[in-house]
C-alpha cells in the first residue's frame, strides 16, 4: 500500500517536472520568436524622396510583381484585400499605401526592411510567408529602400483586409518563428564570376524580388520551398508551375530570345501562350526594361540547360491513331477546339502555336491542360494577346477529360494520362475563387 | 446520327453529326434564329444560349455535348406580346441598334440574374465581359440590366 503510494508520487512528481519542462521550453521558444516593434513614424513627406528613386521602386514592383497579390478585385492598387487560397486557409493580402491607419504610413524604412528581410511586421507579429521573404531576403537595402519611395508616395487608401481565416493553430504567429528556422535562409545571391553581368542580375532578380520558385518550386507539407529540388515545378492557384530545371517538358529547347518574347508579350511562337496566374507576371514584365527580362531570361534558361543546337524532333500529329483511341474526344475537338487549333485555322495563320508544341501537353501533370480547358485564355496584356474562351461550363467534367485524352494522343507522343476524369474534376473545384 | 435534345422545355430529336455546333441545330433544324453566328471562334457572344442554366457560345458546343442538359434560347424567354422583364427593358432602354448581338446578351445577362437576382455594377460587367456589340451599345445593354438588377441607373460609369 505504502509502496502503491510512493509509486503514485512518485509518477506525480515526474509529471510536474515534465509539465514544468514543457512551459519552460514554451517560454523560452516564445522569447526566442519574440520581436520589438519598431517605433510609428509620421507618413514622410512624398517630396522628401527623390523622383529618381522613386521611378526605380515602381521599376522593381512590377519585377516583384506586388500589385498583383496586394489588390483586390475591383479594388485600388496596392491597397490589399486580395484572397490567397493555401492550403493551411485564408490569407488577405496587407495595404501596401502609406494609409498610417491601415496601411504602412507609419513604417520606417528600416521596418519595411526587415518586413521583406525577416517576414516581421512594424508591430513585432510574425508575417506569413505567402509574403515570400525566403525570396525576398535576398533582395539589396538600396533596391528595398527604392521601393519604399514607391510605396510612400502613392495616395493613401483607408482600407482594412479582412481577417485571415486559418485553420488551428496557425492564427498563433509565434508559431511562424519555428517555420523561419527550417525555411529563411538569409543573405545575398551569389555572384558567379564565371558567368556573365547579365547572367547574374538575371539570377538576383529570379531568386531575389521576381520570387519565381514561389511558384515553380514544390513545396513540403509545412509549405516551405524544397530547395533540393528547386524550379522542379509546382503548384499555383490550381494550374501547375512547369518545371524551369533540366526537366521542362518544352517540345522546343527554349532560348533566351523565345523567352524574352514569352515574358514580354505572353506568347511565343515555337512554345505556347501565358495563361493562368503567369499571365500578371508577363503583364508586369511588359512594363519593365527590356535588359532587366533578359537577364531574367539567361538565367532561367541557363537553368533548364538544353542546348539550341540539339537537333529538332518532328512535331507529332497522330490524328488517326487518337480518334480510334479517343474517338468522343476526336468529336468534341473536332466541334469545339478545331475552328481555331484544327488544320488550316485562321489563327494558326497568325503564326500561333501549333498544339504540338503546347507545354501543358507535353507535362508529366494534366493540371495546366485542364484548366487551360475549363478557364480558357485571357490576354494577359490587355487588348493584345491570345483570347481563349473557358468552356468549364460547355462541357462535362468528363467531356473534358475525353478532349484532353485525345489531344495527348495526338499531339504528343508522351504516355495517356492516367485517372483523368479525376484531375478534371479536382483541377475545377481548385480553379474557383475562394 | 439521331440525337435527342431538349429546347425550351421541348424535347427535340435531329439528324445531326455529333461534332455540328449546337448553333446550327438551333438555327437550321429547328428555326430558332435568335442565337447569331457572329465569328464561329467563341469570341464575340453573338451565339450565347443557356446550358443547364450557364451562359454558353452555342458555336463551340459540340450538339452531342449537350446530353440531358436543358437548352434555353431567347426564344424561350418570353413573346413579342408577352416579354419577359430583360426583354423588356432592353426595350425600353432603346439596348438594341443593328440587334445582331442582343440575343446573346440578353441570354448571358439573364444566366447571371437567374443565379443572382441583383449583382452590383462590378458583377455585371465582369459577366458581361464575353459577349461585344460593334454598334456600341454597351451603356444601353447595361443600363437595361442595371433595370432588372434593381441597380440605381444614376449614370455612375454610364
Amino acid at each position: 500500500m505504502v509502496t502503491m503510494l510512493g509509486g503514485v508520487r512518485g509518477r506525480t512528481r515526474w509529471l510536474l517536472a515534465l509539465l514544468l519542462l514543457a512551459v519552460a521550453g514554451a517560454l523560452i521558444a516564445l522569447a526566442l520568436s519574440w520581436r520589438p516593434a519598431i517605433a510609428p513614424i509620421a507618413p514622410p513627406a512624398p517630396g522628401s524622396f527623390a523622383p529618381e528613386q522613386v521611378a526605380r521602386g515602381a521599376m522593381l514592383a512590377k519585377l516583384g510583381d506586388c500589385a498583383v497579390c496586394h489588390t483586390r478585385e475591383g479594388g485600388r492598387p496596392l491597397a490589399g484585400g486580395r484572397p490567397l487560397a493555401t492550403p493551411f486557409g485564408t490569407l488577405y493580402s496587407d495595404n501596401l499605401t502609406p494609409d498610417p491607419e491601415t496601411g504602412i504610413g507609419n513604417w520606417s524604412a528600416a521596418a519595411f526592411r526587415r518586413a521583406m528581410q525577416d517576414g516581421v511586421s512594424r508591430s513585432g507579429a510574425h508575417l506569413y510567408p505567402a509574403l515570400p521573404y525566403e525570396h525576398f531576403t535576398h533582395v539589396r537595402d538600396a533596391d528595398l529602400d527604392a521601393l519604399y519611395a514607391f510605396l510612400m508616395t502613392r495616395r493613401p487608401v483607408r482600407e482594412a483586409a479582412p481577417a485571415n481565416r486559418l485553420i488551428f493553430p496557425l492564427g498563433f504567429r509565434p508559431l511562424l518563428a519555428g517555420w523561419k528556422l527550417l525555411f529563411l535562409h538569409h543573405g545575398e545571391t551569389p555572384v558567379d564570376p564565371m558567368r556573365s553581368s547579365e547572367w547574374n542580375r538575371g539570377a538576383y532578380l529570379v531568386e531575389g524580388l521576381g520570387h519565381c520558385g514561389g511558384c515553380h518550386t514544390p513545396r513540403n507539407l509545412a509549405g516551405g520551398e524544397i530547395r533540393s529540388q528547386a524550379y522542379a515545378g509546382g503548384i499555383a492557384e490550381g494550374w501547375r508551375a512547369p518545371p524551369l530545371d533540366t526537366s521542362n517538358p518544352a517540345a522546343r529547347t527554349w532560348t533566351q530570345e523565345a523567352l524574352v518574347t514569352y515574358l514580354r508579350t505572353g506568347i511565343s511562337p515555337d512554345h505556347s501562350a501565358a495563361a493562368g496566374p503567369m499571365g500578371p507576371v508577363v503583364e508586369s514584365l511588359s512594363q519593365v526594361p527590356e535588359g532587366e527580362v533578359r537577364a531574367i531570361a539567361a538565367y532561367i534558361v541557363s537553368r533548364m540547360g538544353g542546348s539550341p543546337a540539339a537537333p529538332i524532333p518532328p512535331l507529332p500529329d497522330h490524328a488517326d491513331a487518337a480518334a480510334r483511341a479517343f474517338p468522343e474526344g476526336a468529336v468534341l475537338f473536332a466541334g469545339a477546339c478545331a475552328g481555331c487549333h484544327g488544320p488550316g485555322a485562321p489563327m494558326l495563320g497568325q503564326g500561333r502555336p501549333l498544339l504540338s508544341l503546347a507545354t501543358v501537353l507535353r507535362d508529366t501533370d494534366p493540371t495546366s491542360a485542364a484548366q487551360a480547358v475549363l478557364q480558357g485564355i485571357e490576354p494577359p496584356i490587355a487588348g493584345r494577346g491570345p483570347k481563349m474562351p473557358g468552356f468549364a461550363d460547355t462541357l462535362t467534367d468528363r467531356q473534358v477529360a475525353a478532349v484532353l485524352g485525345y489531344l495527348r494522343a495526338r499531339y504528343t507522343d508522351q504516355p495517356d494520362w492516367k485517372k483523368l476524369s479525376a484531375a478534371v474534376a479536382k483541377a475545377r473545384k481548385e480553379g474557383a475563387q475562394p | 446520327m439521331t440525337l435527342s435534345i431538349t429546347v425550351n422545355g421541348t424535347r427535340h430529336q435531329v439528324d445531326a453529326s455529333p461534332e455540328t455546333p449546337l448553333l446550327y441545330v438551333l438555327r437550321d433544324d429547328l428555326g430558332l434564329n435568335g442565337a447569331k453566328y457572329g465569328c464561329g471562334l467563341g469570341q464575340c457572344g453573338a451565339c450565347t444560349v443557356q446550358l443547364d442554366g450557364k451562359a454558353v457560345f452555342s458555336c463551340v458546343t459540340p450538339v452531342s455535348a449537350v446530353g440531358d442538359r436543358p437548352v434555353r434560347t431567347v426564344e424561350g424567354l418570353g413573346t413579342i406580346d408577352r416579354m419577359s422583364p430583360l426583354q423588356q427593358a432592353f426595350r425600353d432602354e432603346q439596348a438594341a441598334q443593328c440587334g445582331y448581338c442582343i440575343a446573346g446578351m440578353i441570354m448571358r445577362a439573364q444566366a447571371l440574374l437567374d443565379a443572382d437576382p441583383h449583382p452590383d455594377e462590378a458583377k455585371i460587367r465582369a459577366h458581361m465581359q464575353t459577349n461585344l456589340c460593334r454598334c456600341g451599345t454597351h451603356m444601353r445593354i447595361l443600363r437595361a440590366i442595371r433595370r432588372v438588377a434593381g441597380v440605381p441607373n444614376d449614370g455612375a460609369g454610364a
